[in-house]
């Protein structure tokens, strides 16, 4: 309505007039109407689309993107349009929301690229129109469940090493499948329930006779071998209870617990029964206790998610359940007191009380019909077939309710699997991406530098190769070498970081490895502290310092002179030959000289071969050492 | 829903009826345009009926009740009675308050306040018209209305114009009356440049 209102206020305001003639006081100025700018048709191309609009329009909501100056933003000046670059679909509900003040949220849209829309053109989804507002409600819930979801699992699955014991038990217990132990358990205990329910069963058996009495039960036949079979039950129920009570994060909350009760209700009657004597009087109250053992079956549903979802759709449906127990009742009610008048009159009737009558209808009218007690007089006959066919709709019409319940829930649990398993894959691919992504920079580090080095000798021919990344990607990785610079880090790969901290502890240099610039294997050399979570703690107390050697290219290594303890820094691009003699010995102070960047002797150029890719380094060359003992090698 | 579409007359036609311009005309149709599409449910498409009328006045006044003034202003507009305001009717009456003569707007208060369309106002016509407005300030203003403010405003109308104190105002009387009176005359050109 209200865009619509706003153009009828020149009318509210000339009705004004109305009530001039009964005023008494003078009226007060009108505001001036400083320019009156004639309304203009402004053009938005959205991707292409061209929309057109009145600028008073889109001024009827000031505070948003379109309705304030920041639209000037996205002005183009050579095609005087708007020109934005989002999706031309979601934008039509946008500008409808201009034009007819009502914002409708489009059902084939998806939740989370709708309100990116409206979170660019500064929209409150809350004003969402009520036609579409239960719809938009909830999508934007079951998204939001999903990324809960996500979350959770994510969180589940990061290894955090600081768990306490208490912890990791509990999470044993809760998913089985974190480690082996928690599945033994898992399937040890649910062995053990079902022994005791088939023990349970089996009890109650005729077991044949023993001669001399009469035919007994299995129960009091090999009452000695039950026996034992509860007990060692009832001490691995006992068990697993209270070390799930231990373990517990809030102990209180699990005491609470539907489980938590089951359990103790399952285990309570052997305990009772062991304390109870055979006390004549209190035995009968006993052996009913024993019927609690029942509900050692409940314990399986911690080992069934079916049986869960079940339990969860029973209580979710509460209230439809509620329904049909009350208008059941009501049903039986009147048809039993119908019954039981009707049936007075004739003779031998079994139909001896309202309460009697109770369980002709109750039978009736789930269609059972036992035949214990069948009308005989017309007037019952009549009434009884009614009560047969009311019987059937009552009992039918919340049942579909309570099925599409739990279809529902039963399919949200499906989804939430088959995204959890689809996350591993997914991880697993993003994984691949960074990498990739990672693993380009290095190549492409060393191919930058061959570049380079290449361009200081003049050789025209290598050039080429170093122009095959596109500009995004030099500037990317550009900005990753001045991050290096800055922290005088670098970027390793993961096998190589390992292989170093291998290393690190043995002092010789293995050297005889075979490079391969191919592989994307060692491309820099030392052990950057990158990955920071992992402390590996090496031996050698020169080692941080190794990490803060910046090597700035990879084609030159600064080597240092023999006496620091050798800390391994293997390039396995290079080939530093043993025979050398050369260990690659880095300490904060020698920061290797990079071709492109630090003024280097000139003798650091690399001669002889310049070829990538090179298997091995080549014949290194040695260039004569700046100081004393600098030997630097090149990796070309 | 009634099948009947109501269109507005040309364009032209109604420029030289009415004295507005062609994009007056235009900007004002769109308004009345947008608007009539919420009375479309009950009446021929292309007109306003009171139920919407009332609801777009009511937009102005928040806090009062404006209905009741909203009806009055309704039948002073919908000049042929037939319980709906066409494009037509809209301009006519926009073209007398914003752009007509001073005395062809007394007529137009005039024919608002005469409720029974008589030709006179008498002190009942007057008391309701002047509820009615008192009814759009709503319960919070300053100072507390009172309950008689009606009608002692209506008091104080009728002394100024009934001239011959029998208890009706006459359309020349009223048009006497207010052509001495410096701030009716003022005030009726307030609103010459609202489009």
């Amino acid at each position: 309505m209200a865009a619509g209102v706003a153009a009828w206020l020149p009318f509210a305001r000339a009705a004004a007039i109305g009530w001039m003639p009964v005023a008494n006081c003078p009226m007060p100025l009108a505001p001036a109407d400083k320019n009156k700018r004639q309304d203009e048709l402004i053009v938005l191309n959205v991707s292409g689309r061209r929309f057109q609009t009145w600028r008073t329009t889109l001024e009827r909501y000031p505070d948003t993107l379109l309705g304030s100056t920041e639209k000037e933003f996205f002005f183009n000046e050579d095609t005087k349009e708007y020109f934005f670059d989002r999706d031309p679909e979601v934008f039509r509900c946008v500008l409808n929301f201009y034009r007819t003040g009502k914002l409708h949220y489009p059902r084939y849209e998806c939740i989370s690229a709708y309100d990116d829309e409206l979170a660019f053109y500064g929209i409150l989804p809350e004003i969402i129109g009520d036609c579409c507002y239960e719809e938009y409600k909830d999508r934007k819930r079951e998204n939001a469940e999903r990324l809960m979801d996500d979350n959770d699992s994510e969180n589940n699955q990061e290894s955090m090493p600081s768990l306490s014991f208490r912890q990791t038990m509990w999470r044993a217990f809760e998913n089985p499948h974190t480690s082996t132990l928690a599945l033994v358990f898992y399937y040890v205990t649910g062995f053990f329930i079902a022994v005791s329910v088939i023990t349970n069963v089996v009890e109650t058996v005729p077991c044949g006779t023993v001669p001399g009495s009469k035919e007994l039960p299995c129960g009091e036949r090999y009452s000695v071998a039950f026996f034992c079979l509860d007990t060692a039950c009832v001490m691995i129920f006992t068990v697993e209870y209270l070390l799930r009570l231990f373990a517990a994060p809030s102990r209180y909350r699990f005491i609470r617990s539907v489980m938590s009760i089951i359990d103790v209700v399952a285990i309570m009657p052997y305990y009772i029964g062991l304390v109870m004597t055979n006390n004549e009087d209190v035995s009968g109250a006993f052996v009913t206790l024993r019927v609690f053992r029942v509900f050692r079956i409940f314990k399986f549903s911690r080992h069934s998610q079916g049986l869960r979802i079940l339990g969860y759709t029973l209580k979710s449906c509460a209230s439809e359940l509620g329904f049909l127990l009350f208008s059941l009742t009501m049903a039986i009610i009147i048809f039993a007191t119908v019954m039981f008048y009707a049936e007075k009159g004739s003779s031998a009737s079994k139909f001896t009380s309202i309460p009697a009558s109770f369980w002709y209808t109750i039978v009736t009218m789930t269609t059972l019909g036992y035949g214990d007690m069948v009308p005989k007089t017309i007037a019952g006959k009549i009434f009884g077939s009614i009560c047969s066919l009311s019987g059937v709709l009552v009992i039918a019409l919340p049942v579909p309710v309570i099925v599409s319940n739990f279809s529902r829930i039963y399919h949200q649990n499906q989804r939430a699997d088959k995204r959890r398993a689809q996350k591993k894959a997914r991880l697993a691919r993003i994984r691949v991406a960074k990498t990739g992504s990672s693993n380009a920079y290095l190549h492409s580090k060393r191919n930058g530098l061959l570049n380079e080095a290449l361009e200081l000798t003049g050789t025209p021919e290598e050039e080429h190769m170093g122009k095959t990344t596109s500009l995004i990607e030099s500037q990317h990785h550009h900005l990753l070498h001045c991050l290096e610079k800055t922290t005088n880090h670098e970027f390793i790969d993961e096998q190589m970081f390992e292989q170093n901290c291998m290393e690190s502890s043995m002092q010789n240099y293995p050297s005889t490895r075979s490079p391969s610039l191919s592989s994307h294997s060692g491309l820099t050399t030392t052990c950057c502290s990158r990955r920071s979570k992992k402390t590996t703690h090496l031996p050698n107390s020169n080692l941080p310092a190794t990490r803060l050697r910046s090597m700035q290219e990879l084609s030159t290594i600064h080597i240092q002179g023999s006496e620091q303890p050798s800390l391994t820094t293997s390039r396995s691009s290079l080939n530093l030959k043993a025979d050398d003699g050369l260990r690659p010995n880095c300490k904060t102070s020698q920061i290797t000289t990079a071709i492109i960047s630090i003024p280097t002797p000139p003798a650091l150029t690399p001669e002889g071969e310049s070829r990538p890719p090179p298997a091995s380094p080549g014949p290194n060359t040695n260039i004569p050492s700046i100081a004393s003992n600098v030997v630097k090698v090149s990796a070309l | 829903m009634a099948t009947v579409r109501h269109r507005p007359e040309a364009l032209e036609l109604l420029e030289a009826q009415s004295k507005f311009t062609k994009k007056e005309l235009q900007i004002l149709y769109r308004g009345f345009k947008n608007v009539s599409i919420f009375s479309f449910q009950e009446c021929p498409s292309g007109v306003v009926n009171e139920e919407t009328f009332k609801e777009i006045y009511s937009q102005f006044f928040p806090q009062g009740d404006s209905t009741t003034y909203a009806h009055f202003l309704f039948n002073a507009f919908d000049t042929d009675h037939n319980g709906a305001v066409s494009f037509e009717d809209f301009i006519k009456g926009l073209s007398i308050l914003l752009r007509g003569t001073v005395q062809e707007k007394l007529n137009w208060a005039f024919n608002l306040y005469d409720i029974n369309k008589d030709g006179y106002i008498t002190k009942e016509e007057m008391l309701d018209i002047m509820k009615a407005i008192y009814d759009m300030m709503g319960k919070c203003t300053y100072p507390v209305l009172k309950e008689d403010a009606p009608r002692q405003h209506v008091e104080t109308f009728f002394q100024k114009m009934d001239k011959n104190k029998d208890g009706v105002v006459t359309i020349d009387e009223f048009i006497e009356s207010c052509q001495k009176d410096e701030n009716i005359m003022r005030s009726m050109q307030l609103f010459e440049n609202v489009i």
